[in-house]
């Protein structure tokens, strides 16, 4: 895959915030603009999420191994939606009262699943350098990484939790995450050998993009074999 | 000779003062909503003359186009733009009023029956929703109690109960909507009695807009908007407290007196501030949403944290 390809992957994943921009500057907003912004950006944080977690079966299942290389993209998007949810929360609808906020993440459970799913975020974000995974070590690090699961997890509950009685799309965001974190607990069983054994879990030098670009090889792979960090 | 009187201009055709002013203060904040309000051509309405109320407040009203474009009614969809879109198909005439139950007259009434009953007015109400949002409407109407007076209800009456239209074919989107339909409300008796509990019938002027309860709804002002049924074909009186749709979907949620009260929090928000569509900052909540004077007297001595 051409090198150039991550710049314009990069635009679209940024492309709701243009649409949004777009929205902002055509009356598109509708009658309660707060409230739009704040639901929008917590789909878009809910979405990446699916996505970073799709990543690693889409690899496999279309034996596309290079696709990791927009894993790291994938999920820093994830915690850039997040971030912008969270401040609208805390911003537009706190006015950064920092204990009231507090009292609300202590007293109502959707707000607390919410806070949840973003600060569990945070660490991924941190450590997602070249530089972390070798300060960590790979499997140490994906140990870290599989926070992520927890995040999706609570980010479906805080939204399940919030809607009144339509959970429709609750329930969509439910079973995309469910099916993804199942299709990893059967992987991990060495339930679905078929697919496992595309080869593509080789250490391989997949791609230099995915540590950054120092060259410098002895990065372990997280997704390499060997001290717990892949089981099979 | 002929004086010709220039034709009112109505409201929908002007750009509320309100709505600029706001949005001007919203703009700096965050962006900007313009757009024009657009003036369409609407039937001519059957109110005869209006008369200001003096149960009026004088805050200023929230944008016609806010008013008709942010609605819950799911029957037309669970989102706030869907009932616009879609209550189109909500065929408001011919409609008839069923009075039931504990009542001297029972009877089906014809809608034009109904706006018969005493001449229309135009009360501007603050209008709280349990979802932590408020809107300042312009209804057309008048008060509840002047129907419920020509029907006669009998000393067994002590609630009145709602329903609203319910109609598959024409409310398709209900199927989604997570809650009991048809949608049914209920008051107590001296609660529907009270001068400001209202029938309306329009707002702004106008003919409700079909995803605003056309073409018969309540306003109850003290209560959390859902407590204003919609589109309404029933009325029972009744010696027992009815049921109440959202109360039967979350009873720890919503209950049957469901009057505003910043200092009883929804389960899973506070209720203690809203905010005013159009605002930028949000506003503290006032007990029986400023109501009070009015209507705390029916409460006395009633614990409002239990009876929410």
């Amino acid at each position: 895959m051409k090198r150039w390809i991550k710049a314009p992957v990069f635009v679209l994943c940024l492309s709701p915030i243009f649409l949004l921009g777009w929205r902002a500057l055509h009356n598109g907003l509708g009658a309660n603009p707060i409230e739009f912004i704040t639901h929008f950006t917590g789909d878009w944080t809910l979405r990446f999420l699916v996505i970073v977690l799709a990543i690693t079966p889409l690899r496999k299942i279309l034996r596309w191994p290079d696709l990791i290389r927009f894993r790291r993209m994938a999920g820093l998007f994830a915690f850039f939606y997040g971030c912008l949810h969270f401040l609208t929360y805390i911003w537009l609808d706190k006015f950064f009262d920092l204990s009231e906020t507090w009292k609300d993440v202590i007293k109502r459970p959707f707000i607390t699943a919410g806070f949840l799913a973003f600060v569990s975020m945070a660490p991924l974000a941190i450590t997602s350098t070249a530089g972390w995974i070798r300060r960590l070590g790979g499997a140490r690090w994906q140990m870290l990484h599989r926070l992520v699961y927890l995040s999706a997890i609570a980010g479906v509950v805080h939204y399940y939790w919030l809607v009144k009685s339509d959970v429709r799309w609750p329930l969509a965001y439910a079973s995309a995450v469910g099916v993804l974190l199942v299709y990893r607990i059967l992987m991990s069983r060495g339930l679905l050998g078929k697919l496992n054994s595309v080869g593509i879990n080789r250490p391989a030098r997949t791609s230099p993009d995915l540590y950054g670009r120092s060259g410098r090889p002895p990065v372990p792979d997280p997704l390499a074999p060997g001290r717990g960090g892949q089981r099979r | 000779m002929l004086i010709r009187q220039a034709p009112e201009i109505r409201y929908s055709e002007v750009t509320p003062k309100n709505a600029y002013l706001n949005r001007r203060r919203f703009l700096a904040a965050i962006a900007t909503i313009g757009g024009g309000l657009t003036a369409s051509a609407r039937a001519a309405t059957p109110f005869g003359a209006i008369v200001k109320s003096p149960l009026s407040t004088a805050e200023t009203p929230t944008p016609y186009a806010d008013v008709t474009s942010y609605n819950n009614y799911y029957e037309f969809g669970t989102s706030k733009e869907q009932p616009a879109r879609y209550a189109k198909t909500l065929k408001t005439s011919p409609w008839t009023v069923s009075i039931e139950g504990a009542v001297a007259k029972p009877r089906k009434l014809d809608l034009d029956a109904v706006l018969k009953m005493a001449p229309m007015e135009e009360r501007i109400y603050r209008h709280r929703c349990v979802e932590g949002w408020s809107i300042v409407v312009p209804w057309i109407g008048f008060s509840l109690n002047a129907l419920i007076k020509q029907v006669e209800p009998t000393a067994k009456a002590k609630f009145v109960a709602f329903e609203s239209l319910y109609d598959t074919q024409q409310m398709p989107m209900g199927r989604y909507a997570g809650i009991a339909l048809p949608y049914v409300e209920g008051l107590r008796m001296d609660e529907a009695m009270h001068p400001l509990a209202m029938l309306c019938f329009g707002l702004y002027g106008e003919v409700l807009p079909n995803q605003n309860g056309a073409p018969i709804r309540l306003v109850v002002p003290w209560k959390y908007g859902f407590k204003s049924i919609k589109s309404i074909v029933k009325i029972r009186f009744a010696d027992k407290m009815p049921p109440s749709t959202w109360n039967l979907s979350s009873a720890r949620e919503y209950g049957f007196y469901s009057n505003v009260n910043p200092t009883v929090d929804h389960p899973r928000w506070s209720q203690a501030t809203e905010r005013r569509l159009g605002e930028f900052r949000k506003r503290p909540t006032l007990l029986f949403n400023g109501y009070g004077d009015q209507v705390a007297s029916l409460y006395a001595g009633m614990d409002l944290r239990k009876n929410y």
